[in-house]
C-alpha cells in the first residue's frame, strides 16, 4: 500500500496538539521532580479537576455557540484562568497539606501520599461531574464547526484539516511554554528555584526561602495542568474523572522520555509522545487492520523502554541544558 | 554585648547528641577560629548559627537578637553567610550566576563587590562563564567564599576554606581572610589547619566531642601544650 501523505500529515497535525497538551502537563512533573526529586502521581488528577472547573465555570456563565463573539472570548479567557488558578491552588494546597510535612522523611512516604491524593481527588471528581463523561457546553458557533483553516484562509485544495481548535490549542501553550521559560531563567524568584534544586541547604544559605520556592513551583505546575485541562476538555470534547490516569500517564512519561527535571526537555518529549499517540491511534490502522487504540501505551512505553536502554537520563537529560 | 553569643547550645542529629553545651562569644571586628578534630562539632555548631539546624537547648545571639529558632534564610538576611563545608556551590550554574545568588539577600548585586571578589580571587573571573561543577576542588572553593562575600556581611562563617587547597593557595585565602576583616567583616572560622588559623585570628576556641575544652587568645593558644600536642602536631 502506497504511503499516503495527507493522512499522515492530518495525524501529524492532531499529535503536535495533543504532543503541546500532554508538555504542558509534562512540565508540571518536571519543575516538581526538579525541585523535590517527587514524582507527583496526582498531577494528572490536578489536570483533571482543571478541566472539571473550567466545565462548571463555562456551564455557569449559560454562553453557548449562538452568543455574541465577545461573550464567547470572555468565557474562553474565564475558564482557562479560572482553571488554572483552580488547579495552581489545589497543587500547592497538596504541598502545603501533605508533601511539605514529609520533605524529611523517606522518599517513600510523600510518593504514597501522593498516591493517596490521586485517589481523593477522583473521588472528588465524582461527587463534583459523576462518573460517566460529560461533553462540555458547546461554545463554538456552528459555521467554525466545520471550518478548515487550510481552505479558508490560505486557499488550499486539500481535505487536510487545521482546525481552529488545533490553532488554539498552539495558541495558549506557545505562549505559556515561552512564559515559563522566562520565568524560570530570568526573575528572580525563577534563580530561586533552579538554585534551590541543585542544593536546597546552600539555597536556604543563600537566604531564599526554600518552602516559599518549593511552592512556587508546584503553583507553577498547578497552573500548567489546569491550562491544560480546559483545552483537553474542549479538543476532546469530554470530560471523565478518569482522564487524568492516562494523560498523567503519558506526561509523565514524556517527562521521562526528554529528561526529568528538564524544562524543554518535557516539551520535546511531550511532543514525541502525542505524535506516536496520533499515528498510533489512526494512522497506524490504515495499514495494520488489527490495529487499534488499544495498542498505543504498548507502543508509548516501548519507545520509552528504547530510549531508556539507549539514554537512561534521557533525550535531554543531563548534558546540555540545565535542570529547573 | 558581644556580637555574636553562643551560650550552652545543645544539637542533635536524631539520637546523636554532637553539641554537649557549646558557649563562645565573637567581637566585633575579630576573627575567631573555633579549631578541633574530625567529628568534634565544628561544622555542627557553624549549621546551628546559621539555621540549617535547630538547637535543642540554648541560645544563638546576633547583635542581641535571639537567631536560633529561626530558618536559615532569616539568619542570612540578617547579615550572616556562610562558606559551607564541602563547598556546595550551584553545579550547574556558571560562577557569575553563583556569585550573583550570593548577594540573593541585597535583592540586586552591587558591581563593586563583584569586582571585589575578582579582585580577591582573578581566577573566578576568568572562569566566569564555565559551570560551577566543572571547576576544580580549589577553585570551587574560591567561589564558595566569593559567593559568601557578595552578601556584604557582617559575619562571615567559613567551614575550612584551606581544605584541599595547594599550599600557596591556602596562603592567599588566608590573606583574604586578613583583608575581608581589615575591610570591616567579623569572621568566625572552622579550620582543621590550626597553625594557620591561630596565625589568622585574633582569639580560638578547642572543640572536643560537642564540647569547648580551651578558649582563648590565638597567641596563647599557639603556645599551649595541650593544642601544640593534639593540633600542631608538635612535640
Ligand atoms: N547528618 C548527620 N547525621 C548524623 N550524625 C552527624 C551528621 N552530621 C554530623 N554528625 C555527627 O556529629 C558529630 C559532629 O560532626 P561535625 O560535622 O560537626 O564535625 P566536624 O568537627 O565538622 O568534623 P570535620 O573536621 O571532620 O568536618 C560527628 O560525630 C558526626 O558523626
Ligand atoms: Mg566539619
Amino acid at each position: 500500500m502506497d504511503f499516503n501523505s495527507q493522512l499522515f500529515v492530518q495525524y501529524l497535525i492532531i499529535g503536535i496538539a495533543s504532543g503541546a497538551l500532554i508538555s504542558l502537563i509534562a512540565l508540571g512533573y518536571t519543575l516538581v521532580y526538579g525541585i523535590v526529586e517527587l514524582i507527583n502521581f496526582a498531577h494528572g488528577e490536578v489536570f483533571m479537576m482543571g478541566a472539571f472547573a473550567a466545565l462548571t465555570l463555562v456551564a455557569a456563565t449559560g454562553v453557548t455557540g449562538d452568543s455574541s463573539a465577545g461573550a464567547i472570548i470572555g468565557v474562553i479567557a474565564l475558564a482557562l484562568l479560572g482553571a488554572m488558578v483552580f488547579s495552581a491552588l489545589l497543587n500547592f494546597g497538596i504541598d502545603r497539606i501533605a508533601y511539605r510535612r514529609l520533605r524529611n522523611a523517606p522518599r517513600l512516604a510523600p510518593l504514597i501520599a501522593a498516591i493517596g491524593f490521586s485517589f481523593i481527588l477522583q473521588n472528588i471528581g465524582i461527587y463534583w461531574h459523576g462518573s460517566n463523561p460529560i461533553t462540555p457546553p458547546s461554545i463554538i458557533p456552528a459555521e467554525y464547526r466545520a471550518y478548515n483553516i487550510l481552505n479558508e484562509w490560505f486557499d488550499l485544495e486539500t481535505r487536510i484539516r487545521l482546525r481552529p481548535l488545533d490553532l488554539a490549542v498552539l495558541a495558549v501553550t506557545i505562549p505559556l511554554l515561552v512564559g515559563l521559560t522566562w520565568f524560570v531563567y530570568r526573575t528572580r524568584t525563577g534563580k530561586a528555584m533552579r538554585a534551590t534544586a541543585q542544593d536546597r541547604e546552600a539555597a536556604a544559605l543563600m537566604g531564599i526561602d526554600v518552602n516559599r520556592t518549593i511552592a512556587t513551583a508546584f503553583l507553577l505546575g498547578g497552573a500548567l495542568a489546569g491550562a491544560a485541562g480546559m483545552i483537553a476538555l474542549y479538543y476532546n470534547n469530554a470530560a471523565r474523572f478518569q482522564m487524568g490516569f492516562r494523560y498523567g500517564l503519558f506526561a509523565f512519561t514524556a517527562a521521562v522520555l526528554g529528561g526529568i527535571g528538564n524544562l524543554a526537555g518535557s516539551v520535546i518529549g511531550g511532543l514525541c509522545i502525542g505524535i506516536v499517540w496520533a499515528m498510533s491511534d489512526g494512522f497506524m490502522k490504515e495499514y495494520v487492520p488489527a490495529w487499534g487504540a488499544q495498542w498505543t501505551p504498548a507502543v508509548i512505553f516501548g519507545v520509552l523502554v528504547l530510549v531508556m536502554i539507549f539514554r537512561p537520563s534521557g533525550l535531554l537529560g543531563e548534558q546540555t541544558v540545565d535542570k529547573v | 554585648m558581644a556580637m555574636l553569643e553562643i551560650r550552652d547550645l545543645h544539637t542533635y542529629y536524631g539520637h546523636i547528641h554532637a553539641l554537649k553545651g557549646v558557649s563562645l562569644d565573637v567581637e566585633q571586628g575579630e576573627i575567631v577560629t573555633l579549631i578541633g578534630s574530625n567529628g568534634a562539632g565544628k561544622s555542627t555548631t557553624l549549621k546551628t548559627i546559621s539555621g540549617l539546624l535547630q538547637p535543642r537547648e540554648g541560645t544563638v545571639r546576633l547583635g542581641g537578637d535571639t537567631i536560633s529558632g529561626r530558618p536559615a534564610h532569616r539568619v542570612a538576611a540578617m547579615g550572616v553567610a556562610q562558606s559551607p563545608e564541602g563547598r556546595r556551590v550551584f553545579p550547574r550554574m556558571t560562577v557569575l550566576e553563583n556569585l550573583q545568588l550570593g548577594a540573593f539577600v541585597r535583592g540586586k548585586p552591587d558591581p563593586a563587590d563583584l569586582a571585589r571578589v575578582f579582585d580577591l580571587f582573578p581566577r573566578l573571573k576568568e572562569r566566569a562563564t564555565q559551570k560551577a561543577g566543572t571547576m576544580s576542588g580549589g577553585e570551587q572553593q574560591m567561589l564558595a567564599i566569593g559567593r559568601a562575600l557578595m552578601a556584604r556581611p557582617t559575619l562571615l562563617l567559613l567551614d575550612e576554606p584551606s581544605m584541599g587547597l595547594a599550599p600557596l593557595l591556602v596562603e592567599t585565602i588566608f590573606g583574604v581572610v586578613r583583608d575581608i576583616n581589615a575591610q570591616g567583616t567579623t569572621v568566625l572560622l572552622v579550620e582543621q589547619n590550626a597553625l594557620m588559623a591561630l596565625a589568622v585570628a585574633h582569639r580560638g576556641y578547642v572543640i572536643q566531642t560537642g564540647q569547648i575544652v580551651l578558649a582563648d587568645d590565638a597567641a596563647k593558644l599557639r603556645e599551649n601544650e595541650m593544642v601544640r600536642k593534639a593540633y600542631l602536631g608538635e612535640e
